[in-house]
């Protein structure tokens, strides 16, 4: 598979959340806004091509009984050098997100890519597989908070679109995100099977 | 590239190295980016102050650390302008929220009128409910607390009998919003001799009934 086809691979046929359904707790969680999720898919795309390239890199060297511990502790490390860079650098985006970021690390897409592709592929293959499914994973997240967003604050990317009064609240509240999921992934397969 | 044989010398060997250059690189990150978070977190508070007493060429002076009625720790800061006390930033927790303590910063002109407010902290509210909170209670937004004084006026909202409208659907943030302004005004330096023991008074009364309210709730 070429490197743009691994990429396109990530982002339609195997997109993490609406055709994995991987990743379900950081998706429900932080799309209340399209920004909220747009900045979510970004830092996770940013763990996924670090932690994907690194684990590629070193696969030989670690023994498979001790393998799942070794790419933990990698990924954890990626997230916690994102969460340090977005506190000193964005303060913004951590005080909207806070929480959400040091749960990348059990976020099982970044595990599930690291067991399903970068184990067993190159380097670069496995940056371009980060690269991807980071904007697949990505592109979900904003859409779906783009939607939640629209539906319940009647805003879209914080700008309003109209009145607020006209928005169904259970939009921004838990069950409007899993409503919105799975209208969303149910559109989404139906068009990418045919 | 062949894997590793299972021994536990192999397993002991990668999983240590691993983990050292790992910490290594975290500890590099950390001392990189100390002093940017440092200096991130002191002009969120800088320009919080200055938000909340909205005086031109004012000075701010030295933080005061104290603790408030709830025995959560607060910072006051003393505005002057000349020399001349114009207003007090206090930053106060309430341990109320939703989802946990908020954290805001008001600021109280010398008569104990609320100038105005900013919030450093209230990530554990409902995004798009509770987080509404930072621009619910501003200057001509639907729970205006500005120009208000908690000596003079019943600072809970109106469910509770006050004069704060409440952030829709999102009661208890707006109540933990009251609670954090009872415990500044709590801690606020009593400069104003006349009006200090009333003052002082209702301030607690405001501060009871409010945490009375709260446990209502939380008992319910």
């Amino acid at each position: 598979m070429s490197k743009l086809g691994i990429i396109i691979n990530g982002i339609i046929k195997e997109n993490p959340t609406f055709v994995l359904l991987l990743g379900m707790c950081p998706t429900l969680g932080t799309t209340s806004s399209a920004i909220n999720g747009m900045s979510m898919g970004l830092a996770t795309m940013a763990v996924l091509i670090c932690s994907n390239f690194v684990i590629s890199c070193v696969k030989g060297l670690i023994p498979d009984k001790v393998h799942i511990p070794c790419y933990i502790v990698i990924i954890a490390g990626f997230v916690t050098v994102v969460q340090l860079l977005i506190k000193a650098y964005a303060p913004a985006v951590d005080e909207t997100l806070g929480l959400f970021i040091p749960l990348i690390v059990v976020n099982c897409i970044v595990l599930g890519r690291a067991e399903s592709f970068a184990a067993k592929n190159g380097p670069l293959d496995s940056a371009c597989d980060g690269i991807g499914i980071g904007l697949g994973f990505t592109l979900a997240l904003t859409l779906l908070g783009l939607c939640r967003e629209l539906l319940g604050a009647g805003t879209a990317f914080n700008q309003p679109v109209y009145p607020e009064q006209f928005g169904a609240l259970t939009f921004v509240l838990a069950p409007g995100a899993f409503i919105t999921l799975a209208y969303l992934s149910a559109l989404f397969n139906k068009f990418i099977k045919k | 590239m062949a894997k590793l044989e299972n021994s536990l010398k192999n397993m002991v060997l990668s999983l240590t190295v691993i983990t050292v250059v790992v910490g290594a690189l975290l500890g590099y990150v950390a001392s990189v980016t100390e002093e940017p978070i440092a200096k991130a977190a002191e002009a969120k508070q800088q320009s919080a102050i200055v938000s909340v007493v909205p005086v031109e060429g004012a000075v701010v002076g030295e933080a005061q650390n104290v603790t408030t009625e709830n025995g959560k720790p607060a910072v006051v800061f003393p505005v002057t302008k000349d020399g001349k006390l114009v207003g007090t930033a206090v930053q106060a927790v309430s341990k109320n929220g939703f989802g946990g303590d908020i954290v805001v910063m008001f600021g109280f002109d010398p008569e104990g009128v609320i100038m105005g407010y900013s919030v450093l902290d209230c990530s554990n509210e409902t995004p798009g409910l509770g987080a509404k909170m930072p621009d619910w209670f501003q200057k001509g937004a639907k729970g205006d607390v500005i120009g208000k004084n908690p000596a003079k006026n019943n600072i809970t909202v109106s469910k509770d009998g006050g004069e704060v409208d409440a952030i829709t659907a999102a009661t208890i943030s707006s109540r933990a919003f009251c609670d954090a302004i009872a415990q500044a005004y709590g801690v606020l330096p009593k400069n104003a001799p006349e009006a200090e023991t009333s003052a002082t008074k209702q301030a607690e009364a405001v501060a009871d009934s409010v945490s009375e309210c709260v446990n209502e709730v939380a008992a319910k």
